[in-house]
């Protein structure tokens, strides 16, 4: 056994600074054994606090196990090995550090004992999750990262004085169950839900995930919403409130990607969507429904980098990112077209797939709560999803009409690791145990009876059924649509124009009146200077003018 | 659209997955299967957190039902929402000092 428990987090930082480091060929076998290593390291870490360190005067616990912990870190380092063996050949190297130093970040809050490590690791993921967008390398990627980088650099502070709030009034820094009764509490809540594109802040998500580099899309999907689950199932168990903020992102997720072109930004929504489930399992707070907001995020963070790697896949073949111009590449890019379908049924929750058995654990908590507008509108969120994530994503990207691009297959280190993460999704739907077995609470769980599998192919199917019929009103247009993120990027730089322009308009109109009336002044005393000097003028004028220079020299000789 | 473009559309039509008659097949396949599920439903009670889940074909329904109001509702939404996608790349009017230094024009 380790006498000594190094981070798991510090290994893959570690495997980040050498990829900078290191000569170009041992790059990837640097990149892609650190995770592995990581990995390793997540399962030897036994319950409780394992480490503690002083950190500017604060005693804190960097290294805290448990099996809610070891099923984050361990689907988070899975996620950076795909992520690598997806990007390591196309990548820069800079792109894959950073990267790695993001999944490390995600890691290290899995692992944090108390609030001050999770907030390191924390920001640590902010930033280097901003360098991913910026990889993109698009002027559009660089003015989206730097409103992501502002987005999370505020809710890290608004986190932090959560975070200060709580140790003055406590006096404890631990990561307990809390309750929204003071400012801040209320402080960390809206921290960490900011990370959980949760509204009204949700719009950063579709803003950055998109303009990523098409390797770079595969991490950003991962990481930072599921961190954050991650600390809402910690923080806040069963916070009822929870469970509408949920329900509003899953349905503004799918309104939203109803309603847009972009492939991925399809795809961000979508996270928005799913992430909403897993919010609304742990406002349910029910052990069932905690168990399936911790698997939900398992399967999902799988699902949905195999999604963003299929359309990573596509973007990286033809530069095309608009739905409106892709379609019928099925015909060159099959193995990328069946990957992606298995993606979209996971997420569909497909029986079979990993999201069958994780979601239906969420909806039957609702159930046996006896929820029943939340069990209702789930259900039709079930629906909503296969429908705007299910098969409109494969079908404008791989099907629809032809766009005559005839682009080849993705290169094969991506195509490796669409395979194995479209593995990943059918062996965990077909054998749950694998996934139910690292839960944080014992499972007495069956997803697969007969009537559960016919309720959902019934649900499915008919969504599926909707889709087709309802084609004619899903034609694509080139199109964005707006979101809470115009009242920064349009409303704010408007109104600041407005007034700026205003008060030039005001200034200038000042000045002009000092001068216009000045000079009208001047002019006038020119002109008719000899009402008060010349001989003409009444001699009482002239010996005024005279006392009242005499008096102003006597003041001035005496105040000077 | 380059020619090279057409010539492939062209021949993409001749793919065994787009030929009318396959589309054909693939529809009464999925007619069958959707009435399967539903027909099911008759041999595999299904039990009810609530009342209405427990009615045969509940699922479908209420399934196909909300996804046409989703829809719907996106298409209402979209009307109000929907902008040009290069809406957020031309510039605002910003203050005149900022428009003499990037030479943007004033006209939005």
């Amino acid at each position: 056994m380790f006498e000594f428990v190094m981070p798991p987090a510090f290994i893959l930082i570690t495997g980040a600074v050498l990829v900078a480091l290191a000569r170009p060929t041992l790059r990837p076998a640097i990149a892609l054994l650190a995770p592995l290593i990581t990995l390793y390291a997540i399962w030897q870490v036994p319950d409780g606090v394992q480490l503690t360190t002083t950190f500017l005067g604060y005693q804190i616990e960097l290294v805290e196990g448990s099996a809610l912990r070891r099923l984050f870190a361990t689907v988070f380092a899975l996620m950076a090995f795909g992520g690598v063996l997806f990007a390591f050949r196309q990548s820069k190297w800079y792109e894959l550090s950073a990267a790695m130093v993001y999944a490390a970040g995600a890691i290290g809050v899995s692992f944090a004992g108390d609030l001050i490590t999770l907030f390191i690791f924390w920001e640590l993921m902010a930033l280097s999750s901003t360098i991913v967008v910026w990889c993109g390398g698009t002027e559009t990627a660089r003015a989206a990262g730097i409103r992501y980088a502002i987005v999370h650099l505020t809710g890290g502070l608004i986190l932090k004085i959560g975070i200060e709030g709580i140790y003055v009034a406590t006096g404890s820094l631990e990561i307990q169950a809390l309750t929204l009764d003071s400012f801040a509490t209320w402080m960390v809540f809206i921290g960490v839900l900011i990370n959980a594109a949760a509204p009204p802040i949700s719009a950063w998500l579709a803003d950055a995930y998109p303009e990523a580099s098409p390797m770079g899309g595969v991490f950003l999907s991962a990481f930072t919403t599921k961190t954050s689950v991650f600390a809402l199932i910690l923080l806040f168990p069963g916070q009822p409130l929870l469970v509408w903020i949920g329900l509003f992102m899953i349905f503004y997720g799918i309104i939203f990607a109803l309603l847009e072109n972009d492939m991925r930004r399809i795809l961000s929504y979508s996270i928005v969507n799913q992430v909403g489930f897993m919010v609304t399992a742990i406002g349910i707070g029910t052990e069932l429904a905690l168990n399936g907001a911790a698997a939900h995020a398992f399967a999902h963070i799988i699902y949905k980098a195999l999604l963003f790697m299929s359309a990573g896949a596509v973007l990286y073949q033809t530069g095309v990112r608009k739905c409106s111009e892709l379609g019928g590449l099925f015909r060159t890019m099959p193995l990328t077209t069946i990957c992606g379908i298995i993606g979209a049924l996971a997420i569909s929750a497909f029986p079979f797939t990993s999201g069958f058995v994780s979601k239906s654990m969420i909806s039957s908590a609702a159930g046996y709560e006896q929820l029943g507008v939340v069990w209702f509108l789930l259900i039709a969120a079930s629906a909503g999803v296969f429908l705007h994530a299910g098969i409109k994503f494969p079908w404008f990207v791989f099907f629809q009409k032809d766009s005559g691009l005839r682009p080849p297959e993705a290169p094969w280190n991506m195509r490796i690791a669409m395979v194995l993460f479209a593995a990943a999704c059918i062996v965990i739907g077909v054998f749950p145990n694998l996934l139910y077995g690292l839960l944080p609470y014992p499972v007495d769980y069956e997803p697969y009876t007969a009537e559960h599998v016919i309720t959902q192919l019934q649900l499915l199917l008919f969504a599926g059924l909707a889709f087709f019929v309802l084609l004619p009103l899903m034609k694509r247009t080139e199109t964005i649509s707006l979101d809470v993120d115009w009242l920064y990027r349009r409303a704010v730089p408007a109104l600041a124009g407005r007034i700026d322009r205003g008060l030039t308009a005001a200034g200038e109109a000042a000045s002009r009146l000092v001068l216009g009336v000045g000079s009208l002044l001047i002019r006038g005393f020119k002109e008719s200077t000899y009402r008060y000097f010349s001989s003409r003028g009444p001699m009482g004028h002239t010996a005024l003018w005279m006392a009242a220079v005499l008096a102003l020299f006597l003041v001035m000789t005496l105040i000077l | 659209m380059t020619p090279e473009r057409e010539q492939a559309i062209r021949e993409g039509a001749n793919h065994w997955l787009v030929q009318p008659r396959t589309v054909r097949v693939l529809k009464w396949i999925s007619g069958l299967i959707l009435a399967l599920t539903v027909l099911a439903q008759f041999f595999v009670p299904v039990h009810a957190y609530f009342s209405v889940d427990s009615w045969p074909g509940f699922y479908a329904g209420f399934g196909f039902l909300s996804c046409v109001a989703m829809v719907l509702f996106a298409k209402v939404l979209g009307w109000l929402l929907k902008r040009p996608d290069d809406y957020y790349m031309r510039p605002t009017r910003l203050a005149p000092s900022v428009i003499e230094e990037d030479g943007q024009s004033d006209d939005v």
